[in-house]
């Protein structure tokens, strides 16, 4: 039974090794990676709803018991997040086959993009921190190929910085993993949080934990560490900066939520305090890199900063409503930054262009892609009845009711000009005169639209059925305020 | 003991920053070497080092070393060799299609 916390990590990797036999038979790839990515999401999807319904599930691998032994802890938050990874997986398998090119596919981008998931799927059910750091080696790893894969000259230009920027924060990850160990003798989350309450997070403990939202917050891209990030999500295909965009900065801010909801919470006047202002200058900044640029892929790029300032706001004022629309937004997130990043890139791939200012008109040939970007705009925006608008209602009824007046503001305003950001897109890319350009060279979108279409129903389901998830959010936030809840489950006593 | 090598740990440090803000990419690389060994050594400080005692517990041995910063530390050096000879390669090919090793040549397009 507690096996089945393992299988989100092994079915991923092992669909990546099968994939390395035979590079050249690129039919036979398709076929394997949807194979493999559907069925990864029929069995996430089966322990998601035992996980749901009967507690977490803990692996402790060799039965070694918890505090000394690797274990996997398969809780509600971790579940859900493996589970949107898996369904993003699925669109991206589809997706795939159709954007990327043939020598790109040869040279394993199925085994890279399935090592990625692994990876990530790990480091959301991981329950030790030092195999957080492992599981976000295996995923950098991946993302390492994958964004040079294809070798262009801007490609190896953004991967050197890429690397070198995530080499240094995990190195200085190790580094807070040692201090940590140093002070409190284990490894194990629950012991450590168990082990911090004993002491009451002395001041020591309140600087090692700031050391460890330094790391996060670089690998989440949140202001003032988000300088890397952009640039380097653009160069690559667009699948890639899907899973990139969707997955990557949300590995980072899902451990700054259990760092910060488990271990160092008491504290929170210094660290939560911060995280809120924090949250509203990434609002700030982000808006301002997307509206900088007239780059579509860019400006999508820039749109997860504000993204994330949402979600570490919820965790900022750490109460019910705001930690629930912290986890919606999260879960909302992941799917409508993977939508919207696959819909630019079509968007780039039929003008031919990603300047916006040699764009114009596009709707009269592509009417379906037109209509898609702006429902996706207003789900990112927040308007309703789409999944943006309840997380945001949470986050935003959360920050009023512990009296954040300023945050909220920017907040709503941000919110606003984020629409404007993307609507831009809309504006000025498919407005206008008919193109003769676009007549002559009609590109087909056959088996672009299809992932697309399927993510987005998830949001809009995610939005329009809120009354059915909002119990399960609403558990998982009661949850993570408790810490003893995941010490007991973890620990068993 | 312990004092010794977390100042040598800060010294590994500090010439791996100073390193990683030049502006030739072999450097830079090497600076990243400095810093995982800089890691390293403070991972294995913060275990307690116990004067040469093996870190197995048995029986009849009562002073032992911890093992487990060993175990991390194994697992961490596999990682940055891997990502350093990832590193060097992708130097290799950046400096070859490029046609610089140079960092601020590196960055300058026509419209950045």
């Amino acid at each position: 039974m507690s096996n089945l916390a393992v299988l989100p990590i092994i079915i991923p990797l092992f669909a990546g090794i099968i994939l390395a036999f035979f590079p050249t038979k690129v039919k036979l790839l398709r076929a394997l990676t949807k194979i493999f990515s559907i069925s990864s999401l029929l069995v996430v999807a089966y322990i998601a709803w035992q996980v749901i319904n009967h507690g977490p599930i803990i692996l402790e691998t060799g039965n070694w018991p918890a505090p000394y032994g690797i274990i996997l802890v398969a809780d509600p938050l971790a579940i859900i997040l493996v589970l949107t990874t898996n369904i993003i997986t699925v669109a991206c398998a589809f997706f795939a086959p159709h954007s990327v090119t043939l020598k790109q596919e040869q040279h394993y981008f199925y085994s890279f993009m399935f090592f990625l998931i692994t990876g990530v799927s790990g480091a959301f059910l991981t329950g030790d921190l030092f195999n957080l750091f492992v599981f976000f080696e295996v995923l950098l790893m991946a993302s390492y190929a994958l964004i040079v894969l294809g070798g262009d000259k801007v490609q190896l230009r953004e991967s050197i910085k890429y690397v070198l920027i995530n080499l240094f924060s995990s190195m200085l990850f190790v580094t807070a993993v040692a201090f940590l160990y140093g002070v409190v003798g284990t490894v194990n989350m629950a012991h450590i949080a168990e082990r911090v309450q004993e002491v009451d997070q002395k001041g020591i403990l309140t600087t090692i934990g700031l050391l460890f939202f330094f790391v996060f917050a670089t690998k989440a891209a949140l202001f003032p560490l988000f300088y890397w990030m952009p640039k380097s999500y653009i160069v690559p295909n667009p699948v890639i900066s899907a899973l990139f965009g969707a997955l990557l900065t949300k590995v980072g801010i899902y451990s700054i939520i259990r760092v910060f909801s488990l271990i160092f919470i008491y504290k929170l006047d210094m660290t939560h305090q911060m995280f809120i202002w924090i949250a509203g200058l990434s609002m700030i900044f982000g808006i301002l890199g997307a509206f900088s640029t007239n780059n579509v892929k860019l400006i999508i790029a820039y749109n997860i900063i504000p993204a994330i300032g949402f979600i570490i706001m919820g965790i900022g004022v750490f109460e019910q409503d705001a930690v629930s629309g912290a986890v919606y937004y999260l879960v909302h997130d992941m799917i409508i930054k993977a939508v919207l990043f696959l819909i630019v890139g079509v968007v780039a791939y039929v003008a031919g262009t990603s300047d916006l200012r040699k764009m114009g008109g596009l709707i009269h040939y592509y009417p379906v892609l037109g209509w898609l970007l702006f429902v996706s705009a207003f789900i990112l925006a927040g308007i309703p009845p789409f999944s943006g608008f309840i997380a945001k209602l949470l986050l935003l009824k959360g920050t009023l009711a512990n009296g954040e007046i300023a945050i909220t503001i920017i907040a709503l305003a941000s919110s606003l000009l984020i629409l404007y950001s993307v609507m831009k897109i809309f504006i000025k890319g498919f407005w206008g005169e008919k193109n003769s350009k676009y007549e002559t060279e009609k590109k087909s979108t056959k088996g672009l639209i299809g992932p697309i279409i399927f993510l987005l129903t998830f949001s809009v389901i995610l939005g329009i059925g809120a009354e059915f998830f909002y119990p399960t959010i609403e558990g998982i936030s009661t949850y993570l305020l408790d810490p003893e809840v995941y010490i007991d489950a973890v620990l068993k006593e | 003991m312990e004092i010794v090598t977390c100042i040598l740990a800060g010294l590994l440090f500090a010439t791996a920053i100073y390193n990683l803000l030049q502006k030739q990419l072999i450097r830079i690389i090497i600076g990243t070497g400095l810093l995982s060994h800089g890691a390293h050594l403070f991972i294995l400080t913060m275990g307690g080092l116990k004067g040469g005692k093996s870190p197995i517990l048995n029986e009849d041995v009562s002073n032992y070393t911890d093992p487990l910063p060993q175990a991390l530390i194994l697992t961490s050096i596999v990682i940055s060799f891997g990502i350093t000879s990832l590193l060097l390669v992708l130097a290799y090919r950046a400096a070859n299609d490029n046609g610089t090793d140079n960092m601020d040549q590196l960055r300058g397009n026509k419209n950045e």
